[in-house]
């Protein structure tokens, strides 16, 4: 990792592989969302409105993976001062707050013809709305200061201590009685869920790792662009 | 020790103790985060007492018995070893049927039979089509619902 630590050599490689990962992401979503809505079956016990699920996990995945890479980006800021670690956070906490918050959305669609009920304040639940808090927190702490060195100082610590909550939401399902039912496809005696509707969702999975790594690796690039010419603005004024 | 090694061994060393001091809230709070209670631990007396709470398990095989009025339902609710009568009056969701998971909200009345507010449907973490769960009813290897602890 240490080697693409290098702002240039950053750049050089993202615009070789950008282009390739953002057709492949399309192809994928273009692709799990065909299977998912025509040509997997409906499920035994829930009809079609199990469809909901291959927006609704996927969502859900990404939303502690985008964390985790966050808070991963922001121990490296801290421990080795990567200066591309903090632009990797930045740019990745609003991708992480939008699929949290279509997570949520679409549980609670789901929730509602399936359960019963929009919403209910079991662990899980609960766990995920504080995930989008963390996140919208990381993003405030970001801008809240006039240095960005220490704003995004202070986000990396918010990163890092609000990582405790990624194995709660994963295992607040087994820890304790909950409405949301225990996990299905990352368990310990292999997925519960038919392959039929099993690898629509793992398609879509990919297709949505592969989404936000091109739109991580833009928004990246173009921090690195305007931190460039920040810097050329200011040595022409000093110049003139 | 370098700068490097200290900043990691801080960071480590927060990260260690913060995650220690969460799990021991969490220990705490696991009578409250707790989102239901089963039949077994209704008749061990869990639940608050004079408080409403959540009652969780399986609708009882052939326990669900409509009322003239069309809108009251009575049925158990079982975790296999104990079972609690329930009444309710409302809207039961789509999934509601003997066998399945479900979760209740109301109060324990002084004859035993929980009068619920709310009746939620659980479902488990299983999906598989129709003709497939067809398939293994019939060759007799389905297990039932696990759904609810």
């Amino acid at each position: 990792m240490h080697r693409f630590a290098n702002p240039g050599r950053f750049l050089r490689l993202s615009n070789v592989i950008l282009p390739w990962i953002a057709v492949l992401a399309a192809g994928l979503i273009a692709v799990g969302l065909y299977l998912a809505l025509f040509v997997s079956p409906a499920d035994y016990q829930q009809g079609e409105s199990v469809r909901i699920m291959y927006v609704h996990v996927p969502s859900a995945w990404m939303a502690m993976f985008i964390y985790t890479v966050i808070a991963a980006a922001s121990a490296s800021s801290l421990i080795w001062r990567h200066p591309l670690a903090d632009l990797v956070a930045k740019a990745s906490s609003p991708i992480g707050a939008c699929f949290t918050f279509l997570a949520l959305v679409t549980g609670s669609l789901w929730g509602k013809p399936m359960w019963g009920t929009w919403w209910v304040w079991d662990a899980r639940l609960t766990s995920v709305l504080v995930l989008f808090f963390l996140y919208l927190g990381h993003m405030a702490l970001m801008g809240a200061f006039d240095s960005a060195t220490r704003g995004a100082r202070a986000a990396a610590i918010l990163a890092l201590v609000g990582f405790v909550n990624v194995p709660i939401i994963k295992f607040s399902v087994e820890w304790w009685s909950t409405l949301h039912q225990p996990a299905s496809v990352l368990r310990l005696d292999g997925p519960s869920i038919h392959p039929s509707m099993l690898w629509p969702l793992l398609a879509m999975g990919l297709g949505f790792k592969l989404y936000y790594l091109a739109l991580m690796l833009v928004r990246v690039k173009s921090e690195l662009i305007a931190a460039r010419l920040n810097a050329r603005a200011a040595t022409a004024a000093q110049l003139s | 020790m370098t700068r490097k090694r200290r900043r990691m061994v801080l960071v480590l060393a927060g990260l260690t103790a913060l995650s220690a001091a969460v799990a021991l809230v969490l220990y705490g709070l696991k009578e409250t985060v707790t989102f239901f209670y089963s039949p077994s631990e209704v008749q061990a007396g869990a639940p608050p007492q004079g408080r409403a709470f959540r009652l969780g398990g399986l609708v009882e095989e052939g326990s669900v018995k409509k009322q003239g009025d069309g809108l009251t339902v009575e049925f158990s609710i079982t975790d296999m070893a104990v079972s609690v009568p329930v009444t309710y009056r409302g809207i039961l969701p789509d999934l509601f049927r003997e066998g399945q998971g479900v979760i209740t909200e109301g109060d324990l009345g002084t004859d035993g039979t929980f009068v619920a507010r709310e009746v939620l449907a659980k479902h488990d973490e299983t999906y598989m089509p129709r003709e497939v769960a067809d398939a293994l009813k019939e060759s007799g290897v389905w297990r039932d619902e696990e759904g609810s602890k």
